[in-house]
């Protein structure tokens, strides 16, 4: 089994779109259900966290920090988890069912580098 | 965890409102959308907490004090804490003292009675409480209503531009207090209504604003000088009506009437919070509508079978109804009971001898109440024939496909 990492991104104004509680529930719902099927199948290492959509970036030599990443950013990273599976094709197959997606996100599938050879 | 953020919607927006003033009902609603937007993003990773209630208002809480914080010089709050919310002594207990169960639940019903404005149209108030107090949405609302999504919401954002151009919300105190129950009961009337006999055709929607109703009802029985025969009397009724839900559709979400519906699948517990509630409503000597339609929501309820039912005490209810509150669909009510006690005979002389009985021309049901009396009467050609009319005359795709349905068995 190898690691990978998903980064989940979208616009943070569909991020934070008003939802009524009903739609809301059922996002939430559907997520929560991706996460279960996950980890039932033994491919989840650890959930992640989700993220605040401002922040800073400290950048160079010289250290400088801007405000950022900016709002109007089209494909901020809104959190990650950590999953195992046999290979990229199949991590790449487990994220189809992320509802991210549903709302015009992206995950993007990141192999972890292994450290056992 | 089922329609959690609906049910928490309403409160938190009634706490915000105590803390910010109805003049920022749309920034309360804001931090309440803030808050579950930050809910969903924190629970579908990490999972729902052990009180989602409790951090959702934790998060609501935090967000007011931030926002009070950072507005305070260019905003005015509700002027009955301002003082306490200008001082970062008093601010934080202010904020807190919103929270608890008892100042949430007399805002909820501060704000029950300032949507029932009467200077706002009836729809306005019942989709105002949905929206503010039962946390629909105006999609939600627009579909139990049958209009459109975009009037729906223009509707909503005029009935909240006219709730926050008040400088307060209804003082429950107030001289006007009996006239605007009267109002506010006439509302959750027509909210029960809506979701029983409405025109909707998800049965889940419908089910829902009957539950809503119920919710409210009770809420409003806790206000101080609420508790009167005539809201018990209105409580009783939906208790009554909502006991026979579970049998009132069938599989495929259509209708089942009254006089067939497997009275085995009522809920006897409503049923009995009904009873007791109707007997509660008895102190004193005013009969009202309501009195008259739970009393007869009642005769059903005690009854074990169509033939069990006590008819004539029906009609005499009917005869009560016609002379304190007289319609046609009453009177249309009242024939249909004397066919049970007298036979379809005279069932159909007092439906033809309604008086007005051309308003009911339009009413699917006239007709349909027709073609049940020539069913029963053997006259199948004429019941073909009326159920074919009242079909025709069908609001919306259930009720045809109802209507449709009795013809097919005929």
């Amino acid at each position: 089994m190898s690691q990978f990492l998903y980064l989940y991104r979208s616009e943070p104004a569909v991020r934070s779109q008003a939802m009524s509680p009903e739609l809301a529930q059922q996002n939430m719902q559907r997520w929560m259900t991706w996460m279960q099927d996950l980890e039932k199948k033994g491919h989840l290492k650890d959930r992640g966290q989700p993220l605040e959509n401002g922040g800073k970036v400290v950048r160079g030599k010289q250290k400088t920090v801007t405000d950022g990443p900016y709002a109007e950013a089209k494909d901020l990273v809104g959190g990650f988890t950590l999953v195992e599976a046999q290979n990229i094709d199949q991590a790449v197959e487990l994220s189809r069912g992320c509802p991210i997606l549903d709302g015009g996100g992206s995950v993007e599938v990141r192999p972890v580098m292994r450290m056992d050879y | 965890m089922e329609h959690l953020f609906r049910r928490e919607s309403g409160r938190l927006v009634a706490a915000l409102t105590r803390i910010f003033g109805v003049h920022n009902l749309a920034l309360a609603e804001d931090v309440v959308q803030d808050a579950f937007c930050r809910a969903i993003e924190v629970w579908k990773v990490r999972g729902v907490p052990d009180n989602p209630g409790g951090w959702l208002m934790a998060v609501a809480r935090h967000r007011a004090l931030d926002v009070i914080r950072r507005e305070r010089t260019a905003r005015t709050f509700a002027p009955e804490i301002s003082r306490m919310l200008d001082s970062e002594w008093t601010l934080s207990p202010a904020v807190h003292a919103a929270f608890e169960l008892p100042a949430i639940r007399d805002e909820q019903l501060r704000m029950m009675f300032s949507c029932c404005d009467p200077a706002l149209p009836e729809q306005t108030q019942v989709a105002l409480i949905l929206n503010i107090l039962c946390g629909f949405g105006a999609a939600e609302i627009a579909a139990a209503f049958l209009t459109g999504r975009a009037a729906m919401e223009k509707r909503l954002s005029r009935g909240k531009k006219s709730l926050a151009a008040s400088a307060t919300l209804f003082d429950l105190s107030d001289t006007d207090f009996v006239t605007r129950l009267s109002g506010v009961r006439g509302a959750l009337y027509l909210l029960f209504n809506e979701g029983y006999h409405g025109a909707s055709a998800q049965a889940a929607v419908r089910a829902e604003l009957c539950h809503e109703s119920l919710r409210l009802v009770l809420l409003l029985l806790e206000a101080p000088g609420a508790d009167v025969p005539e809201t018990r009397a209105l409580a009783a009724l939906m208790h009554l009506h909502a006991a026979r839900l579970p049998a009132r559709l069938d599989r495929e979400g259509d209708l089942n009437p009254l006089l067939e519906q497997d009275r085995t699948r009522w809920d006897a517990s409503l049923a009995a919070a009904g009873l007791a509630l109707l007997d509660r409503a008895a102190e004193g000597a005013i009969v009202t509508p309501y009195h008259v339609e739970a009393a007869i929501a009642a005769e059903h309820a005690s009854a074990a079978s169509v033939e069990q039912t006590d008819w004539s005490a029906i009609v005499g209810l009917y005869d009560r109804l016609m002379t304190i509150a007289p319609s046609p669909v009453v009177a249309l009510n009242r024939a249909i009971a004397i066919g049970q006690r007298d036979g379809a005979d005279a069932g159909l002389a007092a439906l033809i001898g309604i008086q007005g009985a051309d308003r009911l021309k339009r009413y699917p049901f006239y007709a349909a109440a027709r073609a049940e009396f020539e069913r029963v009467r053997g006259d199948l050609a004429g019941a073909r024939r009326d159920f074919a009319a009242a079909a025709a005359l069908a609001r919306n795709p259930a009720e045809r496909r109802f209507l449709e349905k009795r013809a097919r068995d005929l």
